[in-house]
């Protein structure tokens, strides 16, 4: 893939105002994109705009500005929709982000699960796909069994298939994972479950900012997001289900707009997909969410990964001249553009903190995903995570940083 | 004056001797490095100080009327700010430690080591030397 000769990286990084900044009097080089992107300017003006101009209630009233409101939230869920290709809007529910999400799908199937039916979730996963399903093992004697990760970071396969049996009811896997960014083969899995009926979530927060997925095209069961890491605001994401599943869902959540009617004696739920959005929702979130995705493909999500990539491979070159470097995971060209690695003998606190003394945002610590540093008998990694808005010299930056680091610390 | 006051002022003129966060980084180091703190056999979960990113371990003694601290961490920036805290709190009587504020830290440029998002815990370790200083002081006879 090449990048495209009117990917402008300097016109990019202009939408984004946040690096201008300047950090302990240094530039800001912000490779925690992972964590969280930045937020370009259109997204931002949107933002002021909700509240400047039609700040309102939603789905209640009649008058103009609730109806703007409605209209702009729901025009939000269709981008979502479109994007994600859902065959309906109302499969899409926006909740508060991926955490959210994948609590409500866990929440949901208590009421299918028995003792002796078996959970399968990979050894890649971020704590919000693996504890919202210990505590489902918990409530109803589901047995939960892990997937083993590889060496290289990458999930054992072979090992899939002798594990998956038919009282496996549910699949749940990293479509991108976190800590190390290896790009899992979700289609496989999704079609290996399905062969012995059992549902596959699919948690894209780290997939999304980086590809774009085809809810239909992967025949997935639940696919999830949050807004925040691809440029739109914190608190909001959604969940993806297919109509019949959610359906099948038992609400979340109750209270004002997930009812049809209310009486003492017998309260019955409205339709998707506001039998998941009880109470007001997100609403400023929600249609930040929609212009983040369109953003996002005003860029082109084939750009963006071309062009990540480029920078991957960039920092890869620049990391190896090192001779205590440490990365792990995977090869460039089976991951997003994340670099998770040590220093012999530093502590990646260590080095985190120096070098952001120097300007440099990136991530140091477990990454939300203990048992992977458990696998490799580590404290933590030091995580770069690209955008498409980072630069070769923001990343030549780094290594200088980096140099200085360990000139202090060995 | 406190014999804490006085070793605190004594860090914050030796820090101000330093003209950049490299130099006072490099100091830290240095005394992260040159310092065996703690007897391995401390250096269980049981002493650990739970944090999200370096561990540390404490371990408190009583010596006649003043509490001996020994601490360590995996981390070597850790470390040195360990260092820099026994030296202030360690031999110490409990009531001191107990009453002791920690202004100093902010002085000595440390102050991001406070955050609560450093969550190694540079402010639980205080908390915790407190503890055992607290758990001290209540357990002599009081006259
Ligand atoms: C793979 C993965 N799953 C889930 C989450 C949780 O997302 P959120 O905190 O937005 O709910 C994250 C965020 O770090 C993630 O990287």
């Amino acid at each position: 893939m090449k990048v495209a000769e009117r990917f402008d990286v300097t016109k990019i990084r202009q939408d984004f105002p946040i690096l201008n900044r300047k950090v302990n009097g240094k530039p800001l080089v912000y490779f925690d994109n992972a964590a969280t992107s930045q937020t370009p300017q259109q997204v931002i003006d949107c933002i002021v705009d909700y509240y400047q101009n039609y700040n309102a209630n939603i789905h209640r009233g009649v008058h103009a500005l609730s109806q703007e409101a409605t209209d702009a939230y729901e025009k939000a869920r269709q981008i979502i929709q479109q994007h994600f290709n859902a065959k309906e809007s109302k499969e899409i529910i926006l909740t508060a982000g991926t955490t959210h999400s994948i609590n409500l799908v866990a929440n949901g199937f208590e009421k299918f699960l028995q003792k002796g039916d078996e959970i399968l979730v990979s050894g890649l996963e971020h704590h919000s796909n693996i504890v919202p399903w210990q505590m489902l093992c918990e409530k109803t004697g589901a047995l939960l069994k892990v997937l083993p990760m590889s060496e290289t970071g990458t999930l054992n396969m072979s090992q899939f298939e002798v594990m998956l049996n038919p009282n496996t009811k549910l699949v749940m896997v990293n479509h991108v994972s976190n800590a190390l960014g290896t790009i899992n083969p979700i289609q496989e899995i999704i079609k290996k479950a399905h062969d012995f009926g059992a549902k596959v979530l699919v948690d894209g927060a780290q997939s999304a900012p980086h590809l774009k997925a085809d809810v239909q095209a992967l025949d997935v069961d639940f696919y999830t997001c949050s807004a925040h890491k691809i440029c739109g605001p914190t608190g909001i994401g959604m969940l993806y289900g297919k109509r019949e599943l959610l359906e099948a869902l038992p609400p979340y959540q109750g209270g004002g707009e997930m009812i049809d009617q209310v009486s003492f004696e017998k309260t019955t739920y409205a339709g998707l997909p506001n039998k998941f959005e009880a109470g007001t929702p997100n609403i400023c979130g929600g249609i930040a969410f929609g212009r983040a995705i369109n953003y996002m493909n005003e860029i082109g999500f084939e750009n963006i990964q071309a062009y990540e990539h480029e920078l991957l491979l960039y920092a890869t070159k620049r990391l190896e001249e090192f001779d205590n470097i440490i990365i792990y995971g995977t090869s460039p060209e089976q991951k997003t553009a994340v670099i998770s690695f040590n220093f012999e003998g530093l502590h990646p606190y260590d080095v985190g903190t120096l070098v952001d003394k120097m300007g440099i945002a990136v991530r140091t610590g477990h990454h939300c995903a203990q048992p992977i540093m458990e696998f490799f008998k580590i404290p933590g990694t030091i995580r770069a995570s690209f955008s498409f808005y980072n630069t070769k010299e923001e990343i030549d930056l780094m290594i200088d940083a980096l140099k200085k680091a360990n000139s202090m610390l060995l | 004056m406190s014999n804490i006051q006085q070793i605190q002022e004594d860090i914050v003129d030796e820090f101000a001797l330093f003209d950049d966060w490299m130099q006072r980084y490099e100091y830290m180091i240095e005394l992260g490095k040159s310092l065996p703190l703690i007897d391995d056999k401390y250096k269980t979960d049981d002493y650990i100080i739970k944090g999200c990113q370096s561990k540390v371990w404490v371990h408190a003694d009583m010596k006649e009327d003043k509490v001996v601290f020994t601490a360590d961490s995996d981390a070597i920036i850790t470390k040195g700010i360990i260092a820099i805290l026994i030296r202030v709190f360690s031999n110490q009587r409990p009531k001191d430690i107990i009453e002791a504020n920690t202004d100093f830290i902010d002085e000595i440029g440390l102050k991001e080591h406070l955050s609560p998002t450093r969550a190694n815990g540079l402010v639980s370790m205080i908390k915790q030397l407190k503890m055992y200083a607290l758990g001290y002081e209540n357990k002599q006879p009081q006259n």
